[in-house]
């Protein structure tokens, strides 16, 4: 189907400025910190045109640390279910991954999957600014593509 | 007459890194009451701990907190070289000093951007996380890694420090010491800057004696309070060690006291790396410790790291408990927070630099809110065992056993 003019703006204007929330599922703080440093001058993912909010409703993109814990297992859908369509997961860490170092403990339900659905994994235990970045451009490539809310993007190499 | 509101804050919120939930009670603008509610956090990792071996132990203890991994990793393995009665190499000793230090560096340059942050100065954020990135470096140089560095083993440390490392530390800190003269000027002259945080999160020297403040939080209500004096760990018994307190009792005195400390850390530096001995890294210790019990501190970029060991004479821990600094100074904090203004809350909240993941170490199960959580006594919890077996088809009342002959 193709797309008229308004759709086709309206896609490149999210190609060029996917905001973002970020939210520590029951991360040990080593991943935030990283994902606040891909923030700052010396990776600056701003001039990918990513900006943090505060609120997941002006969101599109869910950046996602740590393992799911019990608490904020809830939480976390809450804030993906008030984000405006199409929304995009990423999954910073290993813990975030598959659960890591914590799965398996009492009060961690697993990975972000978990609960919601992912469309990128970073593993690294902390993801380097570097692999962060590198996510957020090949989600914004499989933007281009067509990429839908929900499913997750394939490794080519 | 007035009404009071109740907000809640989290546990997703837009000033912090880490879910948290802050109750906080108005009347008007100001603060009557605040809650603070912890517990997202809580992976359940001391549990975790007692089923797996001390070495893999450390792996865990290192991802309490991402910020200050190295601090509770030290802590750890000094409980069970107390245990096991091994002293580690001096050089070992000097290492983990250094690693501790830079850690303590990169915290508080850390700390003064998001405390700029949520004042709304975020040209301070990008200027001290840009130079953070130097220390990050250096540590990643040392430890393989940017932030869970994995130095430290049971007996020592892994990794030496060679004469081209020690040139880039030195060189390092050159610019951060550059560097951190401009904030201690920004922190003592600026008018906008004490203008907005002077007088704000009073906590006086009797309160902060009362409630257990601890770290930067103590000793900017003049508390002389530093673990790495008082108890002087690893090689803090060469090194000189000046403790940093200020008498402003509020936000202001914190960000002067953590400025001023990224300066002592760096003579620190400058002293252990000139003065680092020869030597071994590690000594052999056992792989099952003998039983006992060990209550380990470290002085932590946030305050007092506590750690207490128990073991049993097995290659696992028996408990292992974590007083982690942010933990002691929650108290502290809600109080703080008692007749400031909303507007204000964020910076009071972030001048303590809390650290969720360090705190959430308990799960508090109130069952009268929910009907989905239950909760048996010893009876209740045999009772209903019986009847789910009885459920299964399994009747174990119906299994005569033989009777036991009495001789007496």
């Amino acid at each position: 189907m193709s797309k008229n003019i308004l759709e086709k703006a309206v896609d490149w204007g999210r190609r060029k400025s996917p905001w973002i929330i970020h939210f520590n599922a029951g991360a040990c703080n080593g991943c935030d910190i990283e994902v606040v440093d891909a923030l700052t001058p010396r990776f600056d993912v701003e001039r990918f045109g990513m900006l943090q909010k505060g609120t997941p409703r002006h969101a599109d993109v869910l950046v996602c640390t740590g393992a799911v814990t019990l608490q904020t297992r809830d939480r976390l859908v809450q804030i993906y279910e008030q984000m405006p369509e199409p929304k995009f997961v990423l999954a910073i860490g290993t813990c975030a991954c598959t659960g890591g170092i914590f799965d398996g403990c009492y009060c961690v339900a697993g990975g972000i999957d978990a609960a919601i659905p992912v469309t990128a994994y970073v593993p690294g235990c902390a993801a380097r600014p570097e692999a962060i970045i590198d996510a957020v451009v090949k989600l914004l490539t499989a933007l281009e593509a067509g990429q839908k809310a929900g499913d997750s993007i394939e490794e080519d190499e | 007459m007035s009404k009071n509101i109740t907000i809640p804050i989290g546990p997703q919120h837009p000033s912090l890194k880490e879910p948290a939930c802050f109750t906080i009670t108005l009347e008007g603008e100001k603060v009557v009451k605040a809650v603070v509610g912890v517990g997202y956090n809580h992976r359940g990792l001391e549990k975790a701990c007692e089923s797996r071996s001390y070495i893999q132990d450390l792996y865990i203890i290192e991802r309490v907190c991402g910020i200050c991994s190295h601090t509770h990793s030290t802590a750890f393995c000094q409980g069970v070289e107390e245990l096991a009665g091994v002293t580690i190499p001096r050089r070992a000793a000097y290492i983990r000093v250094i690693m501790a230090e830079l850690e303590r560096l990169h915290s508080h340059l850390l700390w003064l951007g998001v405390a700029g942050h949520e004042i709304g100065f975020d040209t301070l954020l990008m200027y001290s996380w840009r130079d953070r990135e130097l220390v990050l470096d250096v540590l990643a140089m040392l430890g393989g890694n940017r932030v869970n560095y994995g130095i430290n083993t049971i007996g020592g440390v892994r990794r030496d420090i060679d004469p081209g490392m020690i040139e880039q530390i030195t060189r390092m800190l050159d610019i951060i010491e550059e560097q951190n003269k401009y904030y201690i000027q920004l922190a003592l002259s600026e008018t906008t800057l004490a203008a907005r945080l002077a007088g704000v999160g009073k906590l006086s020297h009797e309160d902060a004696l009362r409630l257990g403040a601890v770290g930067p939080v103590s000793r900017a209500s003049n508390i002389s309070d530093d673990v790495r004096a008082i108890d002087r760990y690893a090689a803090y018994d060469e090194i000189p060690v000046r403790v940093v307190t200020d008498d402003h009792c509020d936000v202001f005195g914190r960000a002067v006291v953590r400025v001023l400390e990224i300066m002592e850390s760096i003579n620190m530096l400058r002293f252990a790396v000139a003065n680092l001995p020869d030597g071994e890294l590690t000594v052999k210790v056992p792989r099952n410790i003998p039983a006992g019990e060990a209550l380990s501190r470290t002085e932590a970029p946030r305050g007092e790291d506590i750690h207490f060991i128990r073991a049993n004479g097995t290659a696992n821990p028996d408990r292992v408990r974590v007083r982690a600094p942010s933990e002691a100074n929650w108290h502290s904090m809600a109080h703080m927070l008692e007749g400031d203004y909303l507007a204000d809350v964020p910076i009071i909240i972030a001048a303590i630099d809390p650290c969720y993941s360090c705190t959430d170490r308990a799960i508090v199960v109130d069952q009268r809110d929910s009907g989905l959580v239950k909760t048996f006594d010893w009876q209740g919890m045999r009772d209903y065992s019986i009847n789910w077996y009885k459920s299964q088809g399994f009747d174990a009342s119906k299994i005569k056993i033989a009777e036991r002959k009495l001789y007496f």
